[in-house]
């Protein structure tokens, strides 16, 4: 247990954090039927955002203001460049997203110069603690718990508000929920304010952890909470987090595997470490060729 | 309705054929009409005559912090000598820069543009692989090219219009072995390189060579493009009872490697090639249990004339300042950058003319005494160097502290 | 729904081609050193037009989502790479693989075939288990497989035959434009005689309605499967004169990023428009590789200048705040935060436009690395959000020079 321990507590704080950005990714899927491949930029641009404001003031103004201004970016990309392409094909809107993910990254890029900047210190949560044999971050062990208290924060919201409710009759058939009076567009805004939100917490927690910032350092996060979303069965919350903690540690047991097999008195050198993204991809693509919905995905006729 | 949008659609194509006709029209009379010209303009109109040198090095990807401060040291190089004699007649020397993005995809087209731009020669690249990917380029243009520091042995390998100014990747990575194995009294290293990168791989493959001639063994991974999470990698290196972590991987990752071994308490001494030579290594290392040495062109101090002068040149300048990461400490990189300037003049001034076929003639006999050493190319076109510096990080400073000065 | 023949397009598209051809033999020749950034933009683009074509042939033509074009380019580069390294450079290249395990060559051409060969082989691999999935669903695992390919041939245990991390080089490249032109051009013509045969007419109709296809008696599943071998054929061709054009290949360049360019250049063209993939990746290409280069370049404007841009800018942004609000005012226009968005932004612009004009300042703002790509990145945020068509939509360059009667004709047959 204590060859394994590290590994599964570095996957679990991984997970944590893309579960925070899976959550973003599977609400907007859940309602507009699109991959927002922007999602994992706005996580990044929170990330600068904070670097930049904490320049100048204290953490503890810079982390709401922060907070509130990628919530601000969240909604301006919705209204700017999804919202018109509403009853256009959905190619162009996703192509949209691609081209907003592009600007975000280019202007960053721009704005840092390309340079990685390094994430201010948060107190308590930067420190270093020691849980049996493994030392980490306080923020690894906080991550968990904090996830799963703004999960259940969240569905709560969705089954009990009206704001939720509304949420998911939009997901559940869009026209008829238009039909019945429901305001899509304040629906859907609302959606992507959540979803900024915990991209901005997640930044917090991510970046906390690992303290480059760079233009591209949204992409694969991004890349793998969706893998997370869909592994979980997308539209589904409970799903994406689930997905997020599995993702998470399998990646950090493939990085981990031949050390383990070592302690075990078994040598291999074949560099299965390399594998670690791979693996990713690949549990994806066997959840969707064995249940096309994915884990908690229900089964749901107008997915097409 | 629809005619409008069959005109605009019309007229849309045929913009694209006008452009792309006039575009080369407008290039061919005045090379570089669109960027160099209005660069050029001030110089122009004081009636001197200009010769281009191109400056072939990443501003953004991966090695973007590493190739600013090379081109940092090649701008304070040119302002402090922004003339040169070419056959008895004074030119001013304008320095064409391209980011070739880290990417060996964009590289060369990057590279294109110095070809096309006229350059007499070009200075680059930071890294390896993009250097490589340029060559061809350079070549077909007829451009000669001195690589600052790229330590690949496949850069000027069977190419004569390539020339280096640093040490190479087998010497490097020897240096380092012993190092770890004689000085460290490290028995089994750790090696982490990143996929795809041919930099780390390189570099690790011929440490290890050199590790495991000395007796030692090692354990190699690599972690994938995008990875910031190395908790796995450190614990790896740890349970299996290794004594030196191996990580010659560009700064971005070093800073993130840095951070975590500190967090996760690796207990054991980090190694590292000229990479992670950079402030931002420094800066992430500053207060923090971690023991940090690297293989190194120059070390600050060495000559403090230059020291000086940079240092002034970067705090005279805030887009400067930001280009090396925030302060003043002083990168090899800049140093080396600073030589290749030079070099390039001794070159310029052998060759008595500004056509980069005779710049590529001359080339080979050029040798210049610059701030990291002498400088004096071989048959393969690779500078005859015999030391490298090795450095550690003082934690408390966050400085660079000078260790030994290594040979084979 | 056969229309009169449109014989003037048809002969009008032909003597375009013909003579871009002929440019391009002929400058090729005598056109002096600056002139190389064109024949860059034509080797690069015409290597693009491959690629966005097959992409295009499954995306556009197929309903087929797939977003593993990268993967596919790839294998067809490495293949290409791989068995056309003279043997007596084997050992430099593959220098920390003692020469590989590969020691024998096959001709040029024979390897360009093999590229797109195996590239099939992979997709018809891949395709069995994943063309079952349907549009998003099938872009993710595709997208998946493209960097399960990736980690693969970076692992350092195959090193022997991909070489690892490290590049493959010095394997024969074209030096002339019209050779990448030829191959280009070959494969183009192939594929448009693919759509334009019933295989292609049954393409269409699975990207209009799958259940409707079915039941005509369209076999779904190995007309999906044939799109999808034969878009990944062309896009192994295409990675491997990529490859060519580059003289070096890594696999670190094959990135998710470059799938959503092509896809992007698929989008601009117009999807399901062949003519448009191609005039869009050649514009793509000129503007992110060179037109646009000048923007990476701090400039300081001589006096003359400086009138001119100030002019310049002023016009620009004038026109473009006045279409803004006109369309802003229209109720039944795109959603009004666009339009808004857009009017604000040239307004900004405008008034830095006045205190640049009254301050004298002659340091063009703003321009410093990487601002190239900000403005590249507006731009096609500009084309995806008003043009959302693409230049062509679904039109071929011969129906822009149909006479006007019988376009009126067609337009009748279509209703």
């Amino acid at each position: 247990m204590s060859v394994v321990l590290p590994y599964l507590l570095s996957g679990i704080s991984v997970g944590g954090q893309y579960a925070l950005i899976a959550i973003g990714y599977t609400m907007v899927y859940g309602i507009l039927r699109l991959i927002n491949f922007a999602h994992g930029d706005v996580f990044m641009v929170a990330g600068v955002m904070m670097v930049y404001m904490c320049a100048s003031m204290p953490w503890y103004i810079a982390m709401p203001l922060m907070i509130v201004f990628t919530v601000l970016i969240g909604f301006a990309i919705e209204r700017v460049a999804y919202m018109p392409l509403r009853s256009a094909p959905r190619m162009s809107i996703m192509i949209s997203a691609i081209g907003v993910s592009y600007l975000l990254q280019n202007l960053v890029a721009y704005i840092t110069g390309g340079l990685s900047q390094q994430y201010p210190t948060i107190p308590f949560i930067s420190d270093s603690i020691n849980i049996g044999p493994a030392n980490t971050k306080v923020v690894t062990v906080i991550t968990p718990f904090l996830v799963i208290a703004l999960v259940f924060a969240l569905v709560m919201l969705i089954n009990h508000t009206k704001i939720g409710m509304a949420m998911r009759a939009v997901a559940k058939d869009y026209d008829t929920a238009q039909l019945m009076g429901i305001r899509i567009n304040s629906v859907i805004s609302t959606t992507f304010v959540i979803g900024s939100f915990l991209a901005a917490i997640g930044s917090v927690l991510y970046f906390s952890n690992y303290t480059g910032v760079t233009y591209t350092s949204g992409a694969m996060p991004g890349l793998k909470a969706f893998v997370a979303a869909v592994f979980g069965g997308i539209g589904s919350i409970p799903g994406a987090v689930i997905g997020a903690f599995i993702i998470g540690i399998s990646e950090n047991i493939v990085k981990g595997f031949e050390a383990m097999l070592a302690v075990f008195g078994i040598n291999s050198n074949i560099g299965i470490a390399t594998f670690s993204d791979a693996v990713t991809f690949a549990l994806l693509i066997i959840i969707l060729v064995v249940k096309p919905t994915g884990l908690f995905g229900e089964k749901a006729t107008d997915k097409v | 309705m629809k005619n409008f949008k069959k005109v605009a659609s019309l007229l849309l194509a045929g913009s694209m054929l006008v452009g792309s006709l006039a575009g080369c029209a407008g290039a061919a009379p005045a090379p570089g009409a669109d960027s160099g010209d209005q660069a050029a303009a001030p110089a122009a109109a004081s009636g001197d005559k200009v010769v281009k040198i191109g400056v072939y090095e990443p501003a953004s990807g991966d090695n973007g912090a590493g190739g600013k401060q090379e081109t940092l040291g090649i701008q304070y190089a040119n302002s402090k000598t922004p003339t040169v004699d070419i056959g008895g007649e004074t030119y001013t020397v304008q320095l064409v820069v391209v980011d070739n993005q880290s990417s060996t995809e964009k590289g060369p087209s990057a590279a294109q543009q110095l070809v096309s731009e006229g350059v007499s020669l070009v200075l680059g690249s930071y890294g390896s692989g993009v250097s490589i990917a340029a060559s061809d380029v350079f070549k077909n243009g007829g451009v000669p090219a001195i690589g600052v520091t790229c330590t690949n042995p496949q850069v000027t390998e069977g190419n004569e219009h390539y020339f280096r100014i640093c040490f190479l990747d087998p010497f490097q990575g020897t240096v380092l072995a012993n190092y770890a194995y004689k000085t460290q009294n490290a028995k089994k290293a750790y090696c982490l390189s990143k996929l795809g990168d041919d930099y780390s791989a390189g570099l690790v493959n011929y440490f290890v060579e050199a590790f495991t001639a000395l007796g030692g063994e090692v354990v190699e991974e690599s972690f994938p493009e995008g990875n910031s999470d190395f908790t796995s990698y450190i614990t790896n290196a740890k349970s299996q009872g290794c004594e030196v972590f191996f990580s010659p991987v560009s700064i971005e990752a070093a800073a993130n490697i840095v951070e975590q071994a500190a967090s996760q308490d690796l207990g054991m001494p980090i190694l590292a090639g000229d990479t992670w030579d950079s402030n931002v290594v420094c800066g992430a290392a500053e207060g923090k249990n971690v023991d940090i040495c690297v293989t190194t062109f120059y070390q600050e101090g060495a000559v403090p004339e230059f020291d000086n002068g940079l240092k002034e040149y970067i705090n005279g300048d805030s887009t400067a300042l930001a280009n090396n990461g925030g302060n003043d400490m002083i990168a090899a990189v800049s140093a080396m950058g600073y030589d290749a300037y030079y070099v390039a003049l001794e070159a310029l001034k052998a060759a008595g003319s500004t056509d980069p076929a005779a710049v590529q003639g001359v080339l080979p006999s050029v040798t210049y005494e610059g701030v990291s050493g002498k400088i004096a190319f071989n048959a393969t076109g690779d500078a005859e160097r015999n030391t490298a510096f090795v450095k550690k990080v003082n934690t408390e400073t966050g400085t660079w502290d000078f260790v030994a000065e290594q040979s084979i | 729904m056969k229309t009169k023949e449109n014989k003037r397009g048809k002969i009008i598209t032909a003597a375009i081609i013909i003579s871009v051809f002929l440019f391009a033999a002929i400058a090729e020749k005598v056109a002096p050193p600056s002139w190389n950034m064109l024949f860059m933009v034509l080797k690069k683009g015409s290597i693009y037009v491959l690629i966005a074509v097959s992409m295009n042939l499954l995306n556009g033509f197929t309903g087929l989502f797939s977003l593993g074009q990268a993967g596919f380019m790839l294998l067809g580069a490495y293949t290409y790479g791989i068995f056309t390294i003279p043997v007596e450079d084997r050992a430099s290249v593959y220098q920390y693989f003692d020469g590989g395990v590969i020691q024998f060559t096959i001709p040029v051409p024979l390897a360009l075939l093999l590229s797109g060969l195996v590239a099939a082989l992979f997709a018809f691999l891949i395709g069995l288990p994943v063309l079952r999935l349907k549009s998003d669903y099938l872009a993710i695992a595709t997208l998946g497989f493209a960097e399960i390919i990736r980690a693969i041939f970076q692992w350092q245990a195959l090193g022997p035959v991909t070489n690892g991390s490290n590049l493959l080089r010095k394997f024969p490249v074209f030096e002339s434009t019209i050779a990448y032109f030829a191959v280009v051009g070959l494969c183009v013509a192939i594929i448009l005689l693919l759509i334009n045969s019933s295989y292609g007419r049954a393409f269409k109709a699975i990207r209009e309605d799958e259940i409707a296809a079915e039941a005509m008696g369209i076999n779904l599943a190995k007309h999906k499967m044939l799109a999808f071998c034969i878009s990944s054929f062309f896009a192994g061709i295409g990675g491997a004169l990529l490859a060519m054009y580059q003289t070096s290949v890594q696999a670190a360049i094959f990135k998710s990023a470059m799938t959503y360019e092509i896809l992007l250049i698929v989008v601009i063209g117009g999807i399901g428009s062949i003519s448009g993939s191609i005039i869009a990746s050649f514009l793509y290409i000129a503007c992110s590789e060179w037109w646009l280069r000048f923007l990476d370049q701090e400039t300081i404007l001589q006096p003359t200048e400086r009138g001119k841009f100030i002019i310049v800018m002023a016009v620009v942004f004038v026109t473009l705040l006045v279409l803004m609000l006109i369309r802003i005012k229209k109720p039944k226009g795109k959603p009004r935060a666009l339009y808004g968005t857009g009017a604000a932004v040239c307004a900004v612009v405008l008034v830095w436009l006045v205190y640049f004009a009254l301050t004298g300042q002659t340091k063009v703002p703003l321009l410093r690395n990487g601002f190239r790509m900000v403005v590249f990145s507006v731009i096609i945020m500009i084309i995806v959000l008003f043009f959302s068509h693409g230049i062509m939509g679904t039109k071929e360059l011969p129906d822009l020079f149909k006479p006007k009667e019988k376009e009126d004709g067609g337009k009748e047959a279509a209703l």
